[in-house]
C-alpha cells in the first residue's frame, strides 16, 4: 500500500467521495500552489470502500466554502503541531458569491462586469438549488 | 416606520403596513390633488429608461410634476453614455448627484437592484425585463382597494403571458401576502407562470393555485380578472409570438358568466386581448387603473423623499 507521511501543520480534506478529489484540487487551484500538496485517490475506506484525500502542508487559510457544494460528505481537519485542532464537517453553504453563474440569460449578473453573482440556498422537495439575488431564478449547482 | 430613503426594487421590500401608508396617502391625494401640488418643490426625479416605455415613464413624470418637482433623464439608452458601454454602477453614481430620486427601467433582470447597491438616493424599479414591476403592483393594489374595498379573500385570475409578464409576477407575490387570496393562472403551456417563482411562493405562503388553459371554464369564480398582453419584445423568435399572440381575447359575451362585481384589470397597453366592446362594461377597470397609477406614484415618491405631506386640505 502507498504510504504518505502525516503532516504536522496544515489541512487534511478527508472522506472525499472517490472521484471528486481531482475536482476539489482544481477548484482550490492547488496546482498553482507553492506549498506541498498531496492528492490521494481511491484510498481504501472502511466506510465507503474507497475515498480521496487531499493533504495541504503549512497552510490553513484557504477559502473552503465551496467544498460543501462539491461534496457535503467530506471532513476537514486542521492540523497544528501534529494534532487535529479542528475537525469540521462541511455543509452546503446558505449563501454563495461568485462561484457560479446565474442560469437566466436575461439576468444582469451575466452582462455587467461590475456584478458578482450572489445566491441564497433554496430548499424545496429535497432539491438543492440557489436563488439569484438579482433575478430570483433558481440555478441547480453541480460541479 | 418611515419610507424615507428606501428603495423599491421588489414589492417584498415593503411591508403591508408600508403599502397601507402609501395607499392612505394616495387616497388623500385623489380626494384633493391641488393641496399636494408643491410638496416636492425643489426635488428632481431622474428617469433612467434603458428600454422604451410610454405610460410608466409619463406616469412617473406626471406624478413628480404634479407634486411640484422637476424631472430629468433619458428615455432611450442609445442616446446616453450607456451606449458607450458605461456600467450601471458608474451611471448611477453620477446620476445620484443630479437627482433626489431615480426610477429605472431596464431590459435585464436585476438591473435596478444593482443600481440600488450603488445609489445614494432612493431607486425605484420601473420594470426589469420579465422580472418585477413593483409600481404597477402599487397601482393594481390601489385600484383593487378603491374599487373592491378589500385586498383579502379574493380569487384573482391572471390571463395571458404569465411567463414574461412582470406585472403579474409582482402582483402575485404581493397579493399572496394578504389573507386568503386564491390564484387562477390562465395561459398557454408555453407562457405558464415561472416554476421558480411558484416555488418561491409556495415556500413562503400556504396558498391555493389553479392552473388552466381555459378562461371560459373559470371566469364565473373570479373576483379580479387580470388580463395581460402577449409581449412581442420578450420572444426570441417571431414564429412563437405569432402562434401565441391571440391565445386569449376577452369579449363582452365572455363576460356574461362573470360575477357582476368582478373587476377586469390590465396593466396596458393592450393590443387585442380585451375587445373594445368590453370598455363600456361596468366591470372594465383598466383605464381607472391607469389613472390611479399616477396617484400611487405620487404617494410613493413623496414618502420616499420624506417631504411634508401634512398639507392643509380644502
Amino acid at each position: 500500500m502507498l504510504k504518505v507521511n502525516s503532516i504536522n501543520c496544515g489541512i487534511v480534506i478527508d472522506h472525499i467521495t472517490a472521484g471528486k478529489g481531482m475536482k476539489i484540487f482544481e477548484k482550490l487551484k492547488l496546482a498553482e500552489a507553492d506549498f506541498p500538496v498531496v492528492l490521494l485517490i481511491n484510498v481504501p475506506s472502511s466506510k465507503h470502500g474507497k475515498k480521496d484525500i487531499i493533504k495541504i502542508e503549512n497552510r490553513i487559510d484557504l477559502d473552503l466554502t465551496m467544498l460543501g457544494l462539491i461534496d457535503p460528505t467530506l471532513t476537514v481537519n486542521i492540523i497544528e503541531n501534529d494534532e487535529i485542532v479542528n475537525k469540521m464537517h462541511v455543509s452546503i453553504p446558505k449563501e454563495v458569491q461568485g462561484m457560479f453563474k446565474c442560469k437566466n440569460p436575461r439576468c444582469i449578473s451575466n452582462f455587467d462586469e461590475y456584478v458578482t453573482p450572489k445566491f441564497e440556498l433554496a430548499h424545496r422537495n429535497g432539491k438543492i438549488r440557489y436563488r439569484c439575488s438579482y433575478c430570483e431564478e433558481l440555478t441547480s449547482y453541480s460541479i | 416606520m418611515s419610507l424615507k430613503g428606501k428603495h423599491l426594487i421588489d414589492p417584498n421590500d415593503f411591508s403591508l403596513e408600508e403599502f397601507k401608508q402609501i395607499f392612505d396617502l394616495a387616497d388623500r391625494i385623489v380626494e384633493d390633488r391641488e393641496s399636494f401640488s408643491s410638496v416636492c418643490r425643489g426635488k428632481i426625479l431622474g428617469t433612467l429608461f434603458y428600454e422604451p416605455s410610454t405610460r410608466t415613464r409619463l406616469s412617473f413624470e406626471s406624478a413628480m410634476l404634479r407634486l411640484g418637482g422637476t424631472v430629468l433623464g433619458f428615455s432611450d439608452a442609445s442616446t446616453s453614455s450607456v451606449s458607450k458601454g458605461e456600467s450601471i454602477a458608474d451611471t448611477i453614481r453620477v446620476l445620484d448627484a443630479y437627482a433626489d430620486i431615480v426610477v429605472m427601467r431596464h431590459p435585464k433582470e436585476g438591473a435596478p437592484m444593482l443600481a440600488a447597491e450603488y445609489s445614494r438616493v432612493p431607486v425605484i424599479n420601473g420594470g426589469d425585463g420579465g422580472h418585477q414591476h413593483p409600481t404597477q403592483t402599487l397601482t393594481d393594489l390601489l385600484t383593487i382597494r378603491r374599487l373592491n374595498g378589500s385586498l383579502d379573500n379574493l380569487t384573482v385570475a391572471f390571463c395571458g403571458d404569465l411567463k414574461f409578464g412582470r406585472t403579474v409576477h409582482s402582483l402575485v407575490s404581493t397579493l399572496a401576502r394578504y389573507n386568503s387570496n386564491k390564484f387562477v393562472f390562465i395561459s398557454p403551456a408555453e407562457l405558464r407562470f415561472p416554476e421558480h417563482l411558484k416555488e418561491t411562493l409556495l415556500e413562503k405562503h400556504n396558498i391555493e393555485i389553479v392552473e388552466t388553459e381555459s378562461l371560459e371554464e373559470v371566469i364565473n369564480q373570479v373576483d379580479i380578472l387580470y388580463m395581460t398582453r402577449i409581449q412581442k419584445e420578450r420572444f426570441f423568435n417571431e414564429a412563437d409570438y405569432m402562434r401565441l399572440k391571440d391565445s386569449y381575447i376577452l369579449t363582452r359575451s365572455k363576460l356574461a358568466n362573470a360575477k357582476p362585481d368582478m373587476l377586469v384589470m390590465h396593466p396596458l397597453p393592450r393590443v387585442n386581448e380585451i375587445a373594445y366592446d368590453v370598455d363600456g362594461d361596468q366591470r372594465a377597470a383598466y383605464f381607472k387603473q391607469a389613472e390611479l397609477g399616477i396617484y400611487a406614484r405620487m404617494a410613493l415618491m413623496a414618502l420616499q423623499l420624506g417631504v411634508d405631506v401634512n398639507v392643509k386640505g380644502k
